[in-house]
């Protein structure tokens, strides 16, 4: 039964069906909840005890580094199960999640950076392990990202990336514990941010709001994103081409 | 294990034969290493202080150097090929392989690292440190770049954004290993980075050579 | 409403990190439509070439 609607769910043409029709309740979904998050976290929140309202920052950053993260193992989960299995679409979905999560990474370095500047006095701090390892994420999209530049043949582009993206996502644990450790010998815990009982409920629902509105956006751009991939790669079909036709008329 | 001490021989051997290519890494080794002091200080101070971080650096670029020929001759001349469809398996060859570009690169390293940490004024005692880190992050080094050599060798563009690719990757050992020789300097025991370096070692062997002959197969299809 | 302008002293890094997400957000939108709109009309492009000299389209799986 699963199988059967896995199956179905990696042609072309059905998930081409199934992402249009999706895609406008995504965007409106991703938008009204990013939209009530940045109220909630501007208006509603009441300001942080410690950093006043300093801390609104969370909203825009905690997000964007999590969506960063996501759609690196997203893509190493795609490009392994297309790698292994030989689906298309999966490397289509690989492909797609490459652009959206560098973005999202680089954002999530930017916004830090913003916060860390009042917060600890500095844009950067190489002993916070945290930005490292993202930095380091970021140089992981960037690889991905180039070494399909550089492929011409499309179908080989696929198979090498996705074995990078896996060989990055066994290294992604190996880099955050080597930065964690590497960094806490050298300096005492960072400054804690919101830890534990601090944060309050009405601190907390504009987060986890945002953090959702967040994650549809990512799946509605994967899934506009993907409707071009396929449309590219099944160029010589003939349910595309009928697909085209019909728009036209 | 005949096969894999037959590819290794004759890896060596064709290495052997093309002298001014084996001396390649050592001396764009040694020239990182000595651009340094001009570009920092001459001060004993300052170099001691970055002594260890230089030779890391150096070695991590250098080891960059020789990837490029790791299979590209052997994927346009054809062995390679050959060698995919021969009845030995491919990671027994890459193996091999990893293992001779480490004897030709990585060993060469280890013995003229000392030499360049003492014109850096590291104390004598640390060398030993220093070595048993390189023994131990320099193989790991040639796995990683043999993936990245895997993934380019049948692009031809490819040749530049090796670094690209294998320098993220690079990132723990450079940890360890400049953590290892850095407690040795502080004079204090160097063992449990040295062996995290050598867990990655072991989770490099056992995990590269399935990768690099996975991106093998594709990139000579 | 200039209080909350001025975001207790903060008012510049918080609004910097706002727009600057607002603006990611923005661009990701615009890129991802953009490519959806090529591919579309670069399927457009062939067919319209093709599709009077070839009526019969191969058909794959």
């Amino acid at each position: 039964m699963y199988l059967r609607w896995f199956h179905k769910l990696s042609s072309p043409p059905y998930f081409y069906r199934l992402a249009s029709i999706l895609s406008p309740w995504l965007s409106g979904l991703s938008i009204a909840l990013i939209a009530a998050g940045t109220y909630g976290g501007l208006v509603l929140a009441p300001p942080d005890y410690l950093q006043g309202d300093g801390f609104r920052m969370i909203y825009v950053h905690v997000p964007s580094a999590y969506l960063g993260m996501m759609a690196y193992v997203v893509m190493a989960m795609a490009a392994a199960v297309g790698f292994i299995w030989r689906i298309k679409l999966a490397h289509a979905v690989a492909v797609s999640a490459a652009p959206l999560g560098a973005s999202f990474t680089l954002l999530g370095l930017v916004t830090g950076a913003i916060w860390g500047k009042p917060m600890w006095g500095t844009f950067w701090q190489w002993s916070d392990a945290r930005l490292v390892f993202f930095l380091m994420l970021f140089f992981l999209y960037m690889g991905y990202l180039a070494l399909r530049g550089v492929t011409e043949d499309r179908d080989k582009a696929d198979r090498l990336s996705a074995v990078l993206a896996v060989v990055g996502v066994i290294n992604i644990p190996i880099i955050h514990y080597s930065v964690e450790w590497w960094t806490t010998l050298h300096q005492g815990p960072t400054i804690t941010r919101l830890d534990g009982p601090s944060i309050t409920m009405d601190m907390l629902v504009p987060l986890l709001v945002m953090i959702a509105g967040f994650s549809f956006f990512f799946v509605w751009l994967l899934f506009v994103r993907l409707r071009g991939e396929i449309l590219v790669r099944e160029q010589k079909s003939r349910w595309a081409q009928e697909l085209m036709q019909r728009s036209r008329v | 294990m005949k096969d894999f001490i037959q590819v290794l021989t004759r890896d060596l051997k064709v290495a052997l034969r093309r002298w001014s290519e084996l001396c390649n890494p050592l001396i764009f080794f040694l020239i990182v290493a000595s651009l340094f002091p001009l570009a920092i200080s001459p001060e004993a101070s300052d170099l001691k202080r970055v002594g260890t971080g230089v030779l890391w650096i150096s070695a991590l670029l250098s080891s960059l150097l020789a990837l490029d020929g790791l299979f590209r001759d052997d994927a346009e001349d054809g062995s390679m090929e050959q060698l995919i469809l021969s009845p030995v398996p491919l990671t027994i060859v890459i193996t091999a392989k990893m293992l001779a570009h480490w004897l030709i690169t990585g060993l060469p390293l280890v013995v003229i690292a000392p030499v360049v940490a003492l014109s850096y004024y590291m104390p004598l005692d640390t060398l030993t440190t220093l070595i048993l880190a390189l023994v131990l992050a320099t193989p790991t080094l040639s796995v990683l770049g043999a993936i990245g050599a895997a993934l380019t060798v049948g692009l031809r563009r490819g040749g530049p954004i090796v670094g690209l690719l294998v320098l993220p990757l690079t990132g723990p050992v450079l940890i360890f290993g400049t953590r290892a020789t850095d407690l040795a300097v502080q004079g204090e025991s160097a063992a449990g980075p040295l062996y995290l370096l050598g867990a990655l070692l072991a989770l490099a062997i056992a995990l590269g050579p399935l990768a690099t002959s996975a991106a093998i197969r594709v990139s000579l299809e | 409403m200039m209080e909350f302008l001025r975001m207790g002293g903060y008012g510049a890094y918080v609004w910097s990190a706002y727009g600057i997400t607002l603006m990611v957000l923005i661009i990701n939108i615009w890129w991802t439509y953009r490519f959806y709109k090529k591919s579309r009309e670069a399927l457009g492009g062939i067919l319209g070439n093709f599709s009077k000299h070839q009526p019969t389209v191969r058909k794959i799986s």
